[in-house]
């Protein structure tokens, strides 16, 4: 086969279907806000058209009952979903900070290298295999049964909410502090290297080297744990606790109509939804910021 | 294998570097094999040899870096590989600069630079700013401080890191193929810098692939092949007259790579 000079002119240009479908940026808008029409439709049409869809309508999504559980009427013998929600929110950031504190030093305790830490790091170890192996419900309800029945002192006398809340950080810190270690690890070894060789201690290395860098690298990953936590701060509910999961359970079973789950899940997802999107802008401005060359 | 230099030892309290027997090992690779090396104070010295005859492993040892398996090494007269030696004193004294620059991507360049200054030497903010703003001045990179590192070119890099090192007022300097990771092009504004100090006095070691720089700036160069010294001596008789078959070899290769 012999070799030619060049390819003849137009050798490279788009033919047949792709040509039309993904020309400029303007259709390419016009498809994909089609596409969603298309898709959403579809969906719905799935959902209406089904020919239990009246009965799910009535159980899942009746305005009256989604406003009622909303609400709630303790003469009626339910809670307010709405007013509920808001111990999942301070079950979450008092599990959150802890979380925070609690994962990080086993982490730190897992990288450290000393000798004399041996014990402790296999106590490590032992922490992290065992809460990420239980499931989360079990300790929840060891926590909430077996502390009290121990009859210590101060603690066998707290509330179901701190044995909520104790379960969530001792199980969530053993996944955190693997989150921790990822982002420890993703530093290279010679920031290390140029940070000790400036006579900076290792603790003083690690605060304002290491960490700073590994954080920017695992706010993701963070996130994505504490919006899984959010949504198990529900999971407190099984010791009797009236958080929104709870709530919503009792007025399904007063009322006989599901829709208080539904209030429940529309109140989980505008929590949730914000954090996404608070993790999106945080990244993005670190980029930009790192893009423009600017003083932070 | 010191021999070249015992007789031009410098006299005791004029001597910076002094290491004696060293031998480094990671796992079962001896990288060091028993390293004999004297640098008096305002000297430069020149590290050549190929990849992996432990010249940056010897320049990481006198920064404390790696831990050694035996010999010692003592800095203007007091042993820093013994007991009881807190290697981050020692590590004010001696600066390294690497070859992959290593500057904390997260901070500014002036942040870079005071960082260690404030925390370590325990100067006010604005005392490291304004000694920090007057080395970058110094090195052509006044209108840098408030960049970060990832917008700089690799000269620029390697000099804010040179920098960063001489923020905290060192005695010695350590470069470890500094231009190794540059652009050709880049590579003269990094050697000006290094010509800058050692016109200042500043003693230093340098590994370094630039063999037309090691002519020019060292007062003796020293060749390293498998973790040994092999030659020696000032830069003069060692790339004209070199005694040694293996520095002869050496360099040969290195002149029929064009890169002498």
């Amino acid at each position: 086969m012999a070799l030619t000079g060049s390819p003849p002119p137009g050798s490279f240009a788009r033919t047949g279907r792709g040509a039309r479908l993904l020309g400029g940026g303007r259709s390419g808008t016009v498809i994909s806000t089609a596409s969603t029409l298309v898709v959403l439709g579809a969906l719905a049409a799935i959902f209406l058209l089904a020919p239990g869809a009246r009965a799910v309508e009535h159980a899942f999504f009746s305005p009256p009952h989604m406003w009622q559980s909303f609400i709630g009427n303790p003469r009626q013998g339910y809670y307010s979903v709405g007013a509920a929600i808001w111990l999942n929110i301070r079950m979450f950031v008092v599990a959150e900070i802890l979380i925070l504190a609690l994962a990080l030093l086993i982490a730190l305790i897992r990288q450290s290298t000393h000798p004399a830490l041996f014990p402790i790091r296999i106590l490590g170890t032992g922490y992290v295999d065992f809460f990420r192996g239980v499931p989360l419900i079990l300790v929840i309800f060891a926590i909430g049964l077996g502390i009290p029945a121990l009859s210590l002192p101060v603690l066998s006398t707290q509330s179901n909410v701190m044995y909520g809340v104790a379960a969530l950080v001792l199980s969530y810190s053993a996944y955190v502090s693997e989150v921790y270690r990822a982002g420890l690890n993703s530093v290279h070894q010679s920031q290390v290297a140029a940070a000790r060789s400036l006579g900076l201690p290792h603790r003083q290395a690690l605060r304002y080297v290491i960490l700073p860098q590994a954080l920017r690298n695992i706010i993701p990953p963070l996130l994505n744990d504490f919006i899984s936590l959010q949504k198990d701060t529900a999971l407190v509910g099984v010791l009797g606790t009236i958080e929104a999961n709870k709530a919503a359970d009792i007025y399904s079973e007063q009322v006989f109509n599901f829709s208080s789950f539904t209030v429940a899940a529309i109140l989980f997802l505008i929590l949730t939804i914000p954090l996404a999107r608070f993790t999106d802008r945080l990244i993005e401005r670190d980029r930009r910021r790192r893009l423009a060359g600017a003083t932070p | 294998m010191s021999a070249g230099g015992e007789a031009s030892l410098p006299v005791a309290g004029h001597e910076a570097i002094r290491i004696e027997g060293l031998h480094k090992s990671f796992g079962a690779n001896e990288v060091l094999k028993g390293i004999d090396l004297a640098v008096a104070t305002h000297e430069v010295v020149c590290l050549i040899g190929a990849s992996g005859s432990g010249k940056s492993t010897l320049l990481r040892c006198v920064n404390l870096l790696e831990p050694i398996n035996s010999g010692r090494i003592s800095l203007w007269g007091q042993e820093v590989t013994g007991p009881g030696i807190d290697p981050n004193l020692v590590r004010r004294h001696v600066g390294i600069v690497f070859q992959a620059f290593n500057l904390f991507p997260h901070m500014t360049v002036l942040r870079n630079v005071t960082l260690a200054p404030a925390k370590v030497r325990r100067v006010s903010r604005a005392e490291a700013e304004a000694e920090a703003r007057a080395l970058l001045a110094r090195f052509g990179l006044a209108d840098k401080e408030a960049d970060f590192p990832d917008r700089l070119s690799g000269g620029q890099q390697q000099r804010v890191a040179i920098v960063r090192a001489l923020a905290m007022k060192p005695q010695i300097m350590l470069l470890d193929e500094v231009t190794s990771a540059l652009d050709p092009e880049l590579v003269a504004e990094v050697l000006d810098v290094i010509r800058e100090l050692a016109a200042t006095g500043m003693t230093m070691v340098i590994a370094t692939h630039e063999m037309g720089f090691a002519r020019d700036i060292a007062r003796r160069v020293c060749f390293l092949e498998e973790g040994r010294i092999i030659e020696d001596a000032p830069p003069a008789e060692l790339f004209t007259s070199p005694r040694d078959e293996r520095t002869r070899r050496f360099l040969r290769r290195i002149v029929d790579a064009g890169r002498l």
